[in-house]
């Protein structure tokens, strides 16, 4: 038996039922989310991943259907909700904008604060968080606002993380940035996951990031689950990704296209570089052979 | 939730009163008020809730969205309800112990009163539910225009109450997205003293305004990148002409406000 952390069960939301407007956000959706792995949720816009992510720390309750957090429903005590709060941070899209403080020490320690913890250990929190997210020193007395976008970025990222979440969730956390603070935050994600082993979870609209960084991958389509799998798994359906309006990484395409020909290629690949290797080691093999 | 506040909120429809110029629906509204408030007695009164009743059927908009906009009212309505029942004391005693005495005349006002707020909800909510929005910024614009004489920029505010009203569902999005947001921190927003709520508002507020701010400029960019110059000048792209059913709505006002004065005169005061 794998070590499930964050399972859903038939998880069904309906928007404004029984009006005109009556939208189901997610539909029937049962997933089960291993410890320690970095889960991408991937979907054509609109097919329910807020929706679905929302749920994760109880700020929304499924119409039918329930989630359990170390297989306890989380709303088995409806008091004891805010503490799975603490326990699967949320991150939200473009969380840059609910930053409030004066500092951004005291910002980052809003979370740590509402935990009820002691001075020394929110200090310590929001040091190593800030240097999890590659922010100096000189950063924790600046006031949030005079940061740049990206700098906002990580600050409230920082912000999450520093509840030192067993689950780790961000909605779209590279949305609006440039190619460099993209990679600087998927890099940053991707450090926190190995450094700390704690499960994350991100919604991506770049397959290619998805490819890169998840172990998992878990795909939505018109409000309910289509595949959750690995990486490998889940891109091996090529089609019908495709024919719900996503696209699999150029790498990928490249690789199932050279596998269907029948070229020995070992392993995935999903970077440019590691295509290179591949390709080349596959030549000299069919050399030695 | 929130989002169910119904200011400004338009229900569509193709109905008579849809049509109706936004202009003679202002005029109205505010001649059906001042009418009102001329009734003496329940024959006056009753004409004008037969007048509400028709109005409202004619516009083809729900009875539950009437009761909506009633919701909020309602423990205002009580409470004058109880008001004038404790404490006037007029026509035969019905009840009377220790303190409190209720007669006929303290009932009546209750009930007239009642109906009076009613009338005043329902005609106003009326004018918000066929009238759009902008059509409605734009109609008040127009009524206004005269005071141009007097060197108020109307048309500048007219373009603040579009703004302010377009801004009205978009800010209400923001708050509940902070507000989720700050919870996923573990803000507590349910539960502590009075000081304790206000404060646990801060965290909102802050980055609501910002970003309020942040609008504000960013709309005023682009508005100055289309050559936004203020009213001068400025024509229009909807024009608005009076019709026939104009005209034939404010006779029927006429013909009521003489049958609310009659009646009044005829029929003395309330009971
Ligand atoms: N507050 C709301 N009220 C009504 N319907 C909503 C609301 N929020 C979302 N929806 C609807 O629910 C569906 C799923 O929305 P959701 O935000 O979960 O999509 P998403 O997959 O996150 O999309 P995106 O990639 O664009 O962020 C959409 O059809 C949307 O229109
Ligand atoms: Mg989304």
């Amino acid at each position: 038996m794998a070590d499930i952390i964050l399972e859903t069960k038939n998880l069904t939301y309906t928007y404004a039922p029984k009006t005109a407007g009556e939208v189901t956000a997610i539909r029937d959706v049962s997933v089960a989310i291993e410890r320690g792995t970095l889960v991408g949720i991937i979907g054509h816009t609109g097919s329910g991943k807020s929706t679905l992510i929302e749920h994760f720390n109880g700020l929304m309750r499924g119409t039918s259907g329930v989630v359990l957090l170390d297989g306890k429903d989380i709303w088995e005590n409806k008091k004891e909700i805010r503490s799975v709060r603490f326990r699967v941070g949320v991150c939200f899209q473009y969380p840059e904008y609910q930053l409030f403080e004066e500092t951004v020490y005291k910002d980052v320690a809003f979370g740590p604060k509402n935990m009820g913890l002691s001075e020394e250990e929110i200090d310590r929190r929001v040091r190593e968080v800030l240097s999890f997210v590659g922010l100096e020193e000189r950063y924790l007395e600046l006031s949030p606002f005079d940061l740049s976008g990206g700098e906002k970025r990580r600050v409230a990222i920082a912000g999450i993380m520093a509840m030192e979440p067993q689950v780790l969730v961000l909605d779209e956390p590279c949305a609006g940035l440039d190619p460099i603070g993209r990679a600087t935050v998927l890099s940053l994600i991707q450090n926190y996951q190995k450094t700390t082993g704690s499960t994350v979870i991100i919604v991506t609209h770049s397959m290619e990031d998805a490819a890169l960084i998840a172990d998992r991958i878990l795909v939505m389509n018109q409000a309910r689950l289509a595949f959750y799998g690995t990486v490998e798994e889940v891109f091996s359906h090529a089609g019908e990704l495709q024919s719900m309006g996503l696209d699999i990484p150029q790498m990928m395409r490249l690789y199932l296209l050279l596998r269907e020909k029948g070229l020995p290629v070992s392993k995935t690949f999903y970077t440019l570089e590691q295509a290179k290797k591949a390709i080349l080691a596959c030549f000299k093999k069919g050399e030695n052979a | 939730m929130i989002s169910d506040i119904t200011i400004g909120q338009y229900y569509s429809g193709t109905s008579v009163l849809h049509r109706l110029d936004a202009r003679v629906k202002i005029l109205l509204t505010v001649l059906f008020i001042v009418i009102i408030f001329l009734c003496k007695n329940f024959l006056s009164l009753a004409l004008m809730f037969a007048l509400t009743a028709v109005s409202i059927l004619l516009s083809g908009v729900p009875f539950r969205m009437f009761f909506k906009s009633l919701k909020p009212i309602l423990p205002i309505i009580l409470f004058t309800a109880v008001l004038n029942i404790f404490y006037i004391k007029k026509g035969t005693e019905l009840l009377s112990f220790w303190v409190i005495t209720i007669t006929t005349g303290g009932l009546a006002t209750a009930f007239f009163m009642a109906v009076r707020i009613i009338c005043l909800i329902m005609c106003s909510s009326l004018l918000t539910y066929t009238t759009t929005p902008t059509d409605l910024t734009d109609a008040i614009e127009r009524l206004l225009s005269p005071l141009k004489v007097l060197h108020i920029q109307v048309h500048t505010l007219a373009m603040m109450m579009t703004l302010a009203l377009r801004f009205i569902p978009t800010l209400i999005e923001e708050i509940e997205r902070i507000t989720n947001a700050q919870k996923a921190r573990g803000a507590d927003f349910e539960s502590g003293r009075f000081m304790q709520r206000v404060k646990a508002m801060i965290p909102v507020l802050v980055p609501l305004f910002v970003s309020a701010f942040r609008r504000a400029y960013e709309l005023s960019f682009a508005m100055s990148c289309r050559c936004y110059h203020g009213g001068e000048g400025r024509t229009r792209m909807k024009q608005m002409k009076l019709h026939l059913s104009d005209g034939v709505s404010f006779l029927l006002f006429a013909l009521v406000l003489a049958g609310v004065i009659v009646l009044n005169h005829f029929f003395g005061k309330l009971i």
